[in-house]
């Protein structure tokens, strides 16, 4: 047992080794931009940086814009589907974990093809449809976590009850999911929100071959150019990761204890 | 009845909410992930003339695009069976009795954070770490006079990627494996000690093959999220290592091969390999929740 | 020396004492049950005598044999638990021939003893099952078979029927019964049910807070319980603080009302309080003529179980409840109305004796 006990913490002591020390390395070496002294130089660069500015509210949108559109198409189908569609539950559940499944530079790449300014509907010809189809392309990525937070909350309440309930009083499906339903999942989906947020803030491969001045391609672009900058921009997306998933902690662990 | 009399003398159109709710979401899926899809898939077996062929499959079998498929495979395969490896010991470690009971949430928020940290900032972290001025190098020459750069170490390599991937694919693993390691029930071990079983003997015959097929196709998992990733090794190593996600990436920015059927068949080969191990791994999870239930 | 020895066994749990010097003999053969509420400790003692808990003090024998430390494997025990917890990577047939397997049995042998237990548990075709495909008394049973493979010279069943639902539950318990009389194997079963409990044991250990508040056979349990939680974990029992009036002919009062018992009470003193208890059943409602008491009061509930009709009547303090048989014939008592109800003076049990 004793020596059981030992193996345990090693794994432990070895695995928190393995994560902690690539981000205290990072962090060190972000302050390293002047030389012979610490100091938060390189944090003063980027952030002073412009286009470190535009790319980063552009992202930030951009994740905002994926979240409100993905839930508004996902939230009522699942609604739908748990209530009345049972059937069409595999159809939805292989659907969602397709991205999983095609890699999304393939994705891109059949949307540059299909979408091209001489396609049956060219959304790559103005900068805001390209933009649509960015957040289209986030909104593919962001399906399967994205439905299985919804899906999730609508199971963990009664929704065919409470449907029937509201009915009864005389409520619409619209005013159902808006008054009824929603509130009563806002924390799943706000789990939701946040890993997407998280996914969505440093994409690349999407940005990049849609030639989008998203904060992904942004930070390549450093990444090639310059030492130190890179290394606050990885800290600063650390937190921001970090930030994300301590949300997604709170919220949950309020809504279990929210639960009667 | 009185109801069904009421409905039919005042016809009024019903409007079928679910359907008007499930279409957006339908359509959506259609032209953004099925579509695009299926339209690399159809192009991967046509000709510049649209006709049927094979041709395109078979360039496939040149050395540049074998190399970039193979090195795909070993550096997703070395990170997904080590990954799975060491993430499955550490859940256990951290499921399995005898340490402090705030471990456990802790590492699993951790390893939520860790596991979706990929990406550009990965790169850059693991530069900063074991690029050539990174912390851990000058650390090692410093204080053991061990240059791993001049002992063949270089971040940019099989070796280098796969100690990268890792950092999101250990994370990863915990995270899929701990719903199962927490599955196996004490009394599974408590009932086989006492029909005579040692410790060995009880992984041997039960615990171990209880955990298989989740082991297996979480392993399978990881291998399909490293084979399709690429912004990490984009940033890490530019084009010098050939992945074939940063083949891809060129042939789609048009640098190389102009041709892009070829472009195609190469989309199509990477949905195939991710495809299976997909496959292999709904198949193995349906089992092992029959098991678990 | 009897087969099992268990002698002043303790168990803490930290500062937590959750087995207070116990001490039991169990004889080759016999089926003992551990009755008693949740937490009382039963699963405690039961895994102390399979080896899964060390005893913090007192000792174990089987067969003459010391058997306080030694690891579970060496004991060579059965155990069945509440939740089958069957293997589910193996058949059926892999779950009940794997002691003997680990027992470096040959083929041959483990595949008889298997296709021996499978009879004996009335499952003879289901040995290519996985536990998934089994029914939950099927489970049960399979789990049984499995700790009865590898002839064990002791059982031990913890709750092994809470599982499930109550037609199998009765079903099952009989068959396990049986099943320990045709074996002759030495059984310890460990139950919250009193009537399951009643119903299949040789003796009971009756376990209240880490310590046996009375061992017996069921009627010696159910007829004269020891103490005031026997009484009312076991039955549903009416007790009342009686007053003792004349402690030489057995009268003592009933919310003043004046009875006698049959049983001996001169060790009390006049106007000493007294518990006792009547049963439901031993009850009748009108009569109080010959030798038998009688008490007055007011019809205060009537429910219809089935077979039979429960009564509560309202004394003057206390309440009394009685069964009657259902008899179609028979008028229902009407609420409100007076009533008297009499009984035997065999029937008024004397609790917490001095
Ligand atoms: N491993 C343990 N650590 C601490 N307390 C325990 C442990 N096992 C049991 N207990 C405590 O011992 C008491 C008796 O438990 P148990 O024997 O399981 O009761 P029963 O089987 O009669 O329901 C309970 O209060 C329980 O909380
Ligand atoms: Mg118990």
């Amino acid at each position: 047992m004793k020596s059981n006990r030992l193996g345990h913490w090693l794994a432990i002591l070895i695995g928190t080794l393995y994560f902690v020390v690539p981000l205290a390395a990072t962090f060190e070496f972000s302050l390293r931009k002047l030389r012979g002294i610490y100091s938060f130089e390189a944090y003063r660069v980027v952030l002073a940086d412009p286009q470190f500015q535009s790319s980063f509210t552009f992202s930030v949108g951009l994740a905002v814009v994926t979240i409100v559109f993905g839930m508004a198409i996902i939230v009522p189908m699942a609604y739908f589907v748990e209530l009345r569609l049972r059937k069409l539950r595999p159809l939805v559940e292989f659907v969602t974990l397709l991205p999983l499944v095609v890699p999304a530079i393939v994705i891109v790449f059949g949307y540059l093809r299909l979408y091209n300014s001489s396609s049956f509907l060219p959304l790559t010809n103005s900068t805001l449809s390209t933009n649509f189809l960015l957040t289209c392309g986030y909104v593919t990525l962001a399906l399967p976590y994205m439905y299985r937070s919804v899906d999730t909350g609508l199971r963990a309440i009664d929704v065919r009850t409470l449907t029937e309930a509201a009915e009864s009083l005389g409520a619409s499906s619209a005013t159902i999911i808006w008054r009824i339903i929603l509130p009563n999942i806002r924390s799943a989906m706000l789990s939701g929100a946040f890993l997407t947020f998280a996914i969505v803030i440093g994409e690349f491969t999407f940005a990049s071959l849609l030639n989008r001045p998203a904060f992904g391609p942004y930070l390549q672009l450093i990444g090639a150019n310059r030492a130190y900058e890179p290394a606050a921009l990885a800290c600063m997306a650390f937190m921001i990761t970090w930030a994300c998933m301590g949300i997604i902690q709170v919220v949950s662990r309020n809504a279990v204890a929210a639960r009667p | 009845m009185a109801s069904n009399a009421s409905s039919a003398s005042l016809p009024r159109l019903r409007v079928p909410w679910a359907v008007v709710g499930v279409t957006p979401f339908m359509v959506f899926a259609l032209l953004f992930l099925i579509l695009p899809t299926l339209f690399l898939v159809v192009g991967a077996f046509q000709d510049n003339e649209g006709g049927f062929t094979l041709a395109n499959l078979g360039k496939l079998w040149t050395p540049t695009i074998l190399a970039s498929y193979w090195i795909s495979i070993k550096v997703s395969v070395a990170s997904a069976v080590i990954g799975a490896a060491i993430g499955a010991f550490i859940a256990y470690a951290a499921v399995s009795g005898g340490l402090p009971r705030w471990i456990r949430p802790t590492i699993m928020t951790f390893s939520g954070v860790a596991s979706q940290f990929a990406g550009v900032p990965l790169a850059f972290a693991f530069l900063a770490t074991l690029g050539r001025q990174g912390l851990v190098t000058l650390f090692l020459s410093s204080l053991f006079g061990v240059n791993i750069y001049a002992k063949g170490f270089n971040l940019l390599s099989f070796w280098g990627l796969t100690l990268t991937y890792l950092y999101f694919q250990i994370p990863l693993m915990v995270l899929i494996v701990t719903p199962a390691i927490e599955g196996l029930r004490k009394e599974w071990r408590e009932a086989a000690t006492i029909l005579g079983a040692s410790n060995w003997q009880y992984w041997r015959h039960i615990a171990g093959p209880v955990l298989l097929p989740s082991f297996l196709g979480a392993a399978l998992l990881l291998f399909a999220n490293a084979f399709g990733a690429i912004a990490t090794a984009y940033a890490l190593t530019g084009s010098s290592l050939n992945i074939v996600t940063i083949l891809l990436y060129a042939q789609i920015r048009g640098d190389v091969l102009h041709d892009q059927n070829l472009g195609y068949a190469i989309a199509f080969g990477m949905i195939v390999i991710t495809g299976l191990s997909n496959l292999c791994y709904i198949l193995l999870r349906v089992r092992s929740e029959r098991w678990l239930k | 020396m009897s087969f099992i020895e268990i002698s002043h066994l303790k168990k803490s749990f930290g500062p937590n004492t959750v087995v207070h010097d116990f001490s039991l003999s169990i004889e080759k053969g016999e089926f003992v049950s551990f009755l008693g509420p949740s937490g009382c400790g039963k699963t405690t003692i039961l895994r102390m005598i399979a080896g899964f808990e060390n005893a913090t003090s007192g000792s174990l024998h089987v067969g003459g044999v010391e058997m306080t430390n030694l690891p579970p494997a060496k004991r060579n025990v059965g155990m069945v638990f509440q939740a089958y917890a069957l293997f589910p990577n193996l058949t059926v047939a892999g779950n009940i021939g794997f002691g003997l397997k680990i027992a470096g049995k040959e083929r041959g042998e483990i595949d008889a003893r298997v296709a021996e237990m499978l009879e004996l548990i009335k499952l003879p075709d289901l040995g290519d099952r996985y536990p998934y495909q089994l029914s939950g008394g099927q489970q049960q049973r399979v789990a049984l078979a499995r700790a009865l493979a590898i002839k064990p010279q002791v059982l031990l069943l913890d709750e092994p029927l809470s599982a499930l639902d109550a037609k199998i539950r009765v079903s099952l318990r009989e068959e396990i019964r049986s099943l320990q009389r045709e074996l002759g194997i030495t059984t310890v079963f460990v139950t919250h049910d009193q009537e399951e409990a009643l119903s299949i044991s040789d003796r009971i250990v009756v376990m209240n807070q880490g310590r046996a508040d009375q061992i017996g056979t069921p009627s010696e349990i159910y007829n004269n319980p020891a103490t005031r939680f026997v009484a009312s974990f076991v039955g549903t029992l009416n007790l009342f603080e009686a007053r003792v009036v004349d402690p030489a002919t057995g009268r003592v009062s009933i919310d003043g009302q004046p009875v006698l018992t049959a049983r001996d009470i001169s060790t009390y003193g006049i106007a000493d309080e007294a518990t006792v208890a009547l049963r439901p059943e031993a009850l009748s409602l009108g009569g109080g003529d010959g030798d038998r008491n009688a008490l007055t009061g007011t019809v205060e509930e009537v429910s219809f179980l089935g077979a039979v009709i429960r009564v509560r009547v309202r004394l003057r303090e206390a309440r009394v409840s009685l069964d009657i048989f259902n008899d179609p014939a028979l008028d229902l008592p009407k609420i409100g109305k007076p009533a008297t109800v009499s009984f035997k003076k065999d029937d008024l049990l004397i609790i917490d004796r001095h």
